[in-house]
């Protein structure tokens, strides 16, 4: 194969779907290669989809798109060994269509989006991965070496897509390494309950979900959180740990998983039901300070391979999807100029960004995987403390009140100076502001 | 590993689909010498997700048929720089239904 395309797209995720699709309906000549079997059969995701980024591409996705529920309720929750506190948010507002976030299913979904970029005319190779990047003397991208026979291909353009681990840029030296301190490794599992149990556990009807944001003891004093989403008839179940801690201890992801189901306050949500898949993913979680170089001559970087996560809100494919947009938009604007796909005329690929969401939010919480990182109070006190402060407040003894403010002073203060105290709210506020 | 530990792995691994590209293991460890003499954490028989990664007297050894593709193994062996790590085969390796 040593045809030649206006731009090949490296993988079938968010990011290469939202690429390729914005090309291929600009009427680009546009190759997506994806190394899995179908588009999806890789990916793994909490999964929940913001309707917002989907929409800007496809605004009917409602009427075809294999969604699970329409979230109505966030529930967020601070665990100790067992008990937890937190806030629930249920809406109204959220019930009433169009909807703004659902649960959904990734290799379902994935196979979805796909279609609909085939039906705008690219073309799509699976099963096949790329190896290399092909160069020309001064360095150009120009095409992709792919693992099948005579394989190479040739582009104006090349936008990697290939996810966390993104090894055709590092190996092509474009970008440095993911390291343990910017990446998390996330396992999940896909449990599968009647939809009535669903329904009846969260309190939920129709199409109506649930989700519920965990951190606290779970993650076993190492910088993580956790997740549950209500899917139709089945439940998604996940920690995620930053890999440097996860290579200091001594517990295996499949034991911290199976604490965290064991948990008293969400063994009953899962009870009864039938685990029916197994999966694992990185998340790049390092933030803005992590994030490389985003374009060069003849090649850009979107979504996960570029580290567009915010960690924060668990925000990954919708800045996965406006990355690949962008990167598209941008090849358009040149490919309908006749200008070359070089480094100076990509740099509006960044300029894009800068003014967007992307760039906007990996800035506001820049600080904040720092500080998680070397302030561990965060993590291994305050889950404790506050589930203490409220057990001690509500738990009806005959001591007054004022006693048991007290005590619950004095139990922060012992383990953090009031110096500390203040310390630590001042770093949270620096980091999230 | 304890064996009720890897007992659990497996039953999960058990839930998935893969299409194991026979005899052509994906990854692979650069010098075994390395991880029995001047590794001590070996942290990939912990953390790895699939439990593919295992040691035995201080030998370290590899099985990658339930790989779940994650790249762990990869980037917490960085003393070293001992794994050998590539994707499988276009269309081989796990094949999720939900992902
Ligand atoms: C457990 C978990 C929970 C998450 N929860 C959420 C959430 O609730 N909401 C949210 O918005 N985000 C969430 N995220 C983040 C989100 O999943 C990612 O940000 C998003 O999938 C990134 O999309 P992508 O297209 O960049 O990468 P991916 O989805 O990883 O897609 C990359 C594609 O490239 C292919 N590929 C890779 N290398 C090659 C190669 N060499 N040749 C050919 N093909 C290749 C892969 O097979 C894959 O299809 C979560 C992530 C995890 C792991
Ligand atoms: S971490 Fe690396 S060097 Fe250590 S045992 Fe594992 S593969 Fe070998
Ligand atoms: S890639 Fe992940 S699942 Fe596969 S062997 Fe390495 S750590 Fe284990």
């Amino acid at each position: 194969m040593s045809e030649k395309f206006d731009v090949i797209v490296v993988g079938a995720g968010p990011a290469g779907n939202a690429a390729a699709y914005t090309l291929a309906k600009a009427g680009i000549n546009v190759l997506q290669i994806e190394r899995g079997e179908y588009p999806g059969s890789k990916n793994v995701q909490g999964a929940i989809l913001y309707a917002d980024a989907l929409e800007r591409l496809i605004p009917d996705f409602r009427d075809s798109a294999p969604l699970e529920r329409h979230i109505i309720e966030q529930r967020m929750w601070v665990l100790a060994e067992d008990s937890y506190i937190g806030g629930h948010y249920r809406s109204a507002e959220f019930a009433r269509p169009p909807h703004n976030r659902y649960t959904i299913i990734r290799a379902r979904f994935d196979k979805w989006f796909s279609d609909q970029v085939q039906k705008a005319g690219a073309l799509l190779l699976c099963e096949t991965t790329v190896k290399a990047l092909l160069r020309d003397v001064q360095g150009k991208v120009i095409g992709v070496e792919v693992d099948r026979e005579d394989g190479r291909i040739y582009a104006d353009a090349v936008i990697l897509a290939d996810g966390a681990n993104s090894l055709v840029a590092t190996r092509a030296g474009l970008r440095q390494d993911i390291r343990a301190e910017t990446a998390a490794l996330a396992v999940k599992e896909v449990i599968f309950l009647p939809k009535e149990t669903v329904d009846a556990r969260f309190n939920l009807s129709g199409q109506e979900g649930a989700v519920i944001e965990m951190l606290g003891s779970i993650s076993q004093g190492m910088v993580g959180t956790g997740f549950l989403y209500t899917n139709k008839d089945s439940i998604s179940i996940g920690i995620g740990c930053m890999l440097s801690d996860l290579k200091r201890q001594h517990l295996t992801p499949v034991e911290l998983l199976e604490r965290m189901k064991a948990h008293p306050a969400i063994a009953p949500l899962i009870a009864g039901g039938e685990p029916r898949e197994y999966a694992a993913h990185l998340i790049p979680e390092g933030g803005y300070d992590a994030l490389p170089q985003l374009y060069g001559e003849g090649w850009m970087l979107v979504g996960d391979s570029a580290g567009f996560v915010n960690a924060v809100h668990r925000e990954g494919s919708n800045l996965a999807m406006t990355s690949g947009q962008m990167a598209a938009e941008t090849l358009i604007e040149l490919l309908r100029e006749k200008r070359p796909a070089t480094a100076a005329n990509l740099a509006c690929y960044r300029a894009r960004l800068d003014a967007s969401f992307v760039m906007k939010d990996l800035k506001k919480y820049r600080r904040l995987p720092e500080t998680l990182d070397r302030q561990r109070q965060f993590i291994n006190d305050y889950p404790a403390l506050l589930n203490q402060a409220a057990h001690t407040m509500l738990r009806v003894d005959g001591v007054d009140k004022r006693h048991k403010e007290k005590e619950i002073f004095n139990a922060f203060r012992e383990r953090r100076s009031l110096l500390g105290l203040l310390g630590d709210a001042y770093q949270l506020w620096r980091a999230t502001r | 590993m304890p064996s009720n530990v890897q007992a659990q792995v497996e039953k999960k691994l058990y839930l998935n689909r893969y299409r194991v590209d026979a005899g052509r293991p994906h990854i692979k460890i650069k010098d075994a010498n390395v991880c029995a003499t001047r590794c001590t954490a070996q942290q990939c028989v912990v953390c790895c997700p699939a439990g593919c990664w295992s040691s035995e007297s201080g030998r370290v050894s590899l099985i990658t048929d339930g790989c779940l593709e994650c790249g762990t193994c990869r980037i917490i062996c960085d003393e070293f720089h001992n794994v050998d790590w590539d994707y499988p085969r276009g269309g081989f390796g796990i094949l999720y239904k939900f992902g």
